[in-house]
């Protein structure tokens, strides 16, 4: 193997993700249920909440108050979230039915679930800059909780700027990140075969399968 | 299951699937899925928009409420306010919540000074132009020594508790300036000039809105709007939105626990009286046991005990003759 | 623009009660819709096509 570093990641990566995992054109016969549309119901309602979400940050955050187009743009930011939010938990039961961890698949679970945990704290921050009454109120009850562990020292949640800058540039970066992490991950170790399944009933015409 | 067995399982989990295969097309299916989702938000905006209930105002309150605005500003001079007894990261009026020997909260320090008198008070009505008797009833305060202030504050809010807010009952007494700076505050409120001057503080630039947030709150005013709009936490108002709209359905289990006992209570110790503290703790293990459930025995093989997979693989197992295992 | 129905959706919510559970009617129509919307996915019928299984082998086969 080469010794320089760029060669040894192409390599790398070749080697763990080649392009026909990363764009597959077949599966797996038994990924034949709706329950496998959920996870990709999810990313294109977060790549709706991006493109809301840029039009909403273009002209700050009061903007939908007195335009009838922002308020129509902030419409979409907000049923965009609620259909994301309902398209992941539905995703997390079928995974979870599907014990999807199995085979090395640990990380898989433990990125979906911190993209989950990470989109609570994203959505949490939005609800923050809405700059309106339901803000005020949110962020007042909600300080209590973070101050009563010490976090509130350094994530205020009545600090309109902070919050601001968090939704929009460090949260979708970090959500995007693990994201993207979780995706690779599922085309690197392909989707979980069935609970039950085993050699007798995949392997009978590839006996050297094992091998390789 | 024996262990061999069940490593053995797990090998054949992880190597690469050469059973039979189906075609698939990821960039066909991303398309439509995008498409699709487009068009139920676009519906549900067209149909139904989305809530903005305008903000509240110190304007609002002090026209709505003349006494609870005045009788929460003398509470900011006299240090019996909410924000004045809080404690860490604001001031050091109180030693705020603890999980058991933990006191988080007290440990990281005030890294958000705010002092209720001068914050609340004091700079707001310097920084505008008063009438006669406000600004000679500032005068006077800031001649005044540390304890005469106090004195005045303490007496003028210990009457006003005592006749329960009805301002006109309260009797007679030594309140020095403080009257005078209640009802120059209250004027200001009024006017709509108090909103701008709390957030400013005689600066130009301001982004954190942590001043009014917690004034607002030393009042009944946002109190009574919030349980008007089914918002409070201790009726799931974590949940809620405003108006007919769905709210944050996911925080349902963070919004469960101050439903029940111990945490509902405040007056149990030590859950109750520091259950925002209890609650953060619990529900930080909780996301740690969804971010680790494969690792927790009993919840890991849940999937396999009761057979949901049967259904989803139903087809697969038909055509490979499949039996659930009995282990 | 604020919805052909915003002014319905901008009432106050009706809110159902039983004991100490409290949930508003959109919450509970949310939380019903996404448990039968998993019932769906799990029990409606995938369309396959009707392409044999077996037509396409595995293209990352070493052998």
């Amino acid at each position: 193997m080469s010794k320089m570093w760029t060669a040894r990641l192409r390599e790398g990566w070749q080697r763990n993700l080649p392009i026909e995992k990363l764009i597959p054109d077949a599966q797996p016969a038994y990924v034949a249920s709706w329950i496998y549309v959920f996870g990709v119901l999810t990313l294109a309602a977060f790549s709706v909440i991006i493109a809301s979400g840029l039009v909403l940050a273009f002209a700050g955050p009061a903007w939908y108050h007195t335009s009838s187009f922002g308020l129509f743009v902030n419409s979409l930011h907000f049923w965009s979230v609620q259909l994301f939010f309902v398209f992941m938990v539905i995703h997390l039961w079928g995974k979870f039915w599907m014990a999807a961890w199995r085979g090395r698949r640990m990380l898989t679970w433990v990125t979906g679930s911190v993209a989950f945990v990470a989109s609570i704290a994203t959505a949490f921050t939005g609800y923050l800059i809405q700059t309106n009454f339901d803000s005020q109120w949110i962020a007042f009850e909600a300080k209590d909780g973070f101050n009563s562990v010490g976090v509130g020292a350094v994530f205020t949640v009545t600090n309109l700027g902070q919050m601001l800058l968090l939704h929009v540039a460090f949260l979708p970066l970090i959500l995007g990140v693990i994201t993207l992490v979780h995706v690779l991950m599922v085309r690197k170790r392909g989707v979980v075969p069935p609970i039950d399944a085993d050699e007798s009933n995949t392997f009978e015409n590839f006996s050297g399968a094992l091998n390789d | 299951m024996t262990k061999a067995m069940h490593s053995d399982k797990e090998l054949f989990d992880a190597k690469p699937w050469h059973g039979k295969n189906r075609k698939y097309d990821i960039v066909k299916e991303g398309v439509i899925a995008v498409t699709v989702v487009s068009l139920l938000v676009l519906s549900f905006s067209l149909f139904f928009g989305s809530p903005d209930e305008k903000p509240l105002t110190f304007k609002g309150w002090a026209a709505s409420n003349s006494d609870n605005f005045y009788a929460t500003a003398v509470s900011e001079l006299a240090g019996t306010s909410g924000t004045a007894t809080y404690g860490a990261p604001y001031n050091k009026g109180g030693d705020g919540l603890n999980v058991g020997p933990l006191w988080l909260q007290k440990w990281v320090g005030v890294t958000h000074p705010i002092d209720t008198v001068n914050d609340f008070v004091v700079t707001p009505l310097t920084n505008s132009v008063q009438p006669a008797e406000v600004a000679t009833a500032l005068t006077q305060w800031k001649g005044a020594a540390e304890a005469q202030k106090s004195s005045w504050a303490t007496k003028y809010d210990s009457a006003i508790a005592k006749v329960e807010g009805k301002l006109s009952a309260v009797p007679s007494g030594d309140y020095g300036p403080v009257p005078a700076l209640a009802k120059g505050l209250t004027d200001m409120a009024k006017s709509g000039s108090l909103d701008a001057a709390l957030l400013s503080q005689g600066g130009f630039f301001q982004t954190d809105a942590t001043k009014q947030i917690l004034y607002f709150g030393d009042g009944s005013y946002l109190d009574d709007a919030g349980t008007a709009a089914n918002l409070q936490g201790g009726t799931w108002g974590m949940m809620n939105e405003t108006g007919r709209y769905p709210g944050q359905a996911w925080l349902w289990l963070y919004s469960f626990w101050y439903q029940i006992p111990p945490f509902n209570n405040e007056n149990s110790h030590p859950i109750g009286a520091n259950a925002d503290a209890y609650i953060m703790v619990l529900m930080g293990g909780l996301s740690l046991g969804l971010i680790l459930m494969p690792l927790i025995p009993g919840i890991r093989t849940l999937p396999m005990r009761i057979p949901i997979h049967r259904a989803i693989w139903r087809n697969y197992y038909r055509s490979e003759g499949i039996k659930r295992r009995k282990d | 623009m604020s919805g052909w129905f915003s002014h319905f959706m901008n009432h106050p919510a009706t809110y159902l009660k039983w004991g100490w559970v409290q949930i508003s009617v959109t919450n509970l129509v949310v939380i019903l819709l996404m448990f039968a919307i998993f019932l769906a996915a799990v029990f409606i019928p995938f369309p396959t096509h009707n392409e044999s299984h077996d037509e396409i082998k595995n293209k990352g086969e070493k052998k």
